[in-house]
């Protein structure tokens, strides 16, 4: 096998050399405790405010405002168990979306079985994006909370994000945004947005795993989820992971700084992909919106072919991707945001997600697109449900 | 996650292709699910020896190489010898399958017992053992699914 060709950046990034080598002195030279009150420990405390300061630069929020935790699973669940638990008094209702994330899905599930919550799943139209009058219409005087990503995962589409926080502003709602995948993607900003809540986790964007934050706005009363010690302002009890929190800090910085070339680059290499794919290739699909979609967000379907057989045909090349096929899930239905978004169950089970990262070249495009040709018509060629399908084109 | 078989079977896969005016042909599986299998038999009328095999599949790596390896199982053999080769057999033969994908190989035992039966109701034979197959999707089921 040959170089590997990495497509596969929604699921995570290679850290960045230049994040790894801002950690590494926080491993064992500057180890320190930030809660201990020796100079020596003083340094690791100093290197989490930094930290906080320019993730806060980027959101235009103030560093307060940042609370550190394990991920962007971790935000999901904090935001909405605690801004339940904190605002039930007002009501039970909570609006998301069809096509979140299961670390809001399964949340809401939960919330819903176990604490009486009532939940509205908004539907999406055909390119995953939600219709405001649909929000409007779901907010009743109990609704406390509207949670609808910023940007999807699978199919890269980008939520109306500044109107649904103004929806939510006028009528007094708290509003979340899960931003895991549109944080130093797309120009974030709390206050334009009106955003109360938003999630994030650094190795999406070139920092490490198992660090993330999640924003909550000034006079939001979200409270403590993880108790113990006094971290973070009293609401994420532990001992920071300071290397980690290092790290995120300068992939922030570092993502925020290089997003406008980076971003218009990886752009114009997605939208070659997609039309080679879609002009070269028969009886295949985008999905997603084609315009208010992730700079780096690839998705197609393959009529007749099947997701996972697709991707080991593409290992074999060294081209890595993903597939929203069940066969990946590990469960008999493929995708929810497929079948959302109006894919029937064999399309969906042939869909494909190449995602591009800054370093990515049109050389590795031209080399993917030539060998997905080669290995979507060899699968076809071995599949009854194309064999049926020409049949009853020549009768 | 496959065994270095369930590879070499889902990346060469044997007899793949169709077998025209074959003595029996099966098909399994729905497209819901994401696995359909056929399998196409040509059977010698007097010994009752699968002479050839051939199959065509839409699913997983393990969906390909359970059909793969079934047809290499059955063919050469009688008919009645072909009713032995189990899933534990197919899964056997190719060094064991993940617990998920275990269901394939289901499927390629009942597409091998769906283009039996097909060849048995044609000759208006019975085949001992054999039941009709439960999965046995029917022509022009997804018609309402549109090509684009």
């Amino acid at each position: 096998m040959g170089k590997m060709i990495y497509l596969d950046n929604a699921a995570t990034t290679k850290t960045a050399p230049e994040v790894v080598e801002a950690m590494l002195p926080y491993f064992s030279e500057l180890y320190g405790n930030p809660s201990s009150v020796y100079d020596f420990a003083g340094k690791s405390k100093e290197a989490v405010t930094n930290a906080r300061e320019q993730i806060a630069e980027v959101l235009g929020a103030g560093r307060d405002e940042i609370y550190f935790t394990a991920g962007g699973t971790e935000s999901d669940n904090w935001a909405l168990k605690a801004a339940f638990e904190a605002y039930k008094s007002k009501g039970n209702h909570i609006i998301t979306t069809k096509i979140e994330h299961h670390a809001i899905l399964h949340t809401c599930d939960y919330l819903e079985k176990q604490r009486g919550a009532k939940i509205t799943y908004l539907d999406v139209d055909e390119n995953g994006i939600i219709r405001l009058e649909d929000l409007e219409k779901a907010i009743t005087p109990e609704t406390i909370l509207i949670s609808i990503m910023f940007a999807n995962n699978e199919i890269g589409s980008i939520q109306p994000i500044k109107e649904i926080g103004m929806i939510a502003r006028e009528h007094g709602i708290l509003f979340h945004t899960d931003a895991v995948q549109a944080f130093c993607q797309v120009p974030v900003n709390v206050d334009e947005c009106n955003i109360d809540m938003l999630s994030s986790s650094a190795h999406k964007i070139n920092g490490p795993k198992g660090i993330g934050f999640l924003y909550i706005r000034k006079g939001v009363k979200n409270r403590s989820f993880i108790h113990g010690g006094a971290q973070e302002r009293k609401r994420r009890a532990g001992t920071e992971n300071v290397p980690g929190i290092v790290g995120y800090g300068a992939a922030a910085k570092r993502a925020h700084e290089t997003m406008e070339e980076r971003t218009k680059k990886e752009k114009e290499l997605r939208d070659y992909m997609i039309s080679r794919i879609t002009t070269e290739i028969p009886y295949v699909r985008l999905n997603g919106d084609p315009v208010k979609r992730l700079p780096n967000n690839v998705n197609v379907s393959f009529q007749f072919i099947e997701g996972e057989s697709l991707l080991l045909m593409l290992d074999n090349y060294g081209i890595c991707g993903s597939s929203g096929s069940a066969c990946t899930s590990g469960s008999l239905d493929p995708s929810h945001v497929l079948l959302t978004i109006g894919l029937p169950h064999e399309i969906a089970h042939g869909s494909l997600r190449l995602t591009l990262s800054e370093e990515t070249t049109k050389e590795d495009i031209d080399f993917t697109v030539d060998k997905l040709k080669e290995i979507v018509q060899n699968l076809r060629n071995m599949s009854p449900l194309y064999e049926d399908f020409i049949k009853k084109m020549k009768k | 996650m496959y065994s270095e078989k369930v590879m070499d079977h889902f990346q060469n896969p044997r007899n793949v292709g169709e077998i025209e005016d074959a003595s029996g042909v099966g098909t399994v599986g729905n497209a819901k699910c994401g696995d359909i299998m056929r399998i196409f038999l040509d059977i010698d009328d007097e010994t009752h020896i699968i002479k050839d095999c051939k199959f065509k599949t839409f699913g997983c790596g393990a969906a390909v190489a359970t059909s793969s390896m079934a047809t290499e199982l059955v063919k050469g053999r009688t008919v009645e010898e072909a009713m032995k080769v189990t899933n534990k057999a197919v899964m056997e033969a190719l060094d064991g399958l993940p617990p998920v994908k275990v269901h394939c190989s289901l499927l390629a035992e009942e597409a091998i017992h769906a283009a039996l039966w097909d060849y048995a109701q044609k000759h208006d034979i019975t085949i001992e053992g054999l039941d009709k197959p439960k999965s046995d999707i029917h022509e022009g089921e997804e018609e309402d699914e549109e090509a684009y």
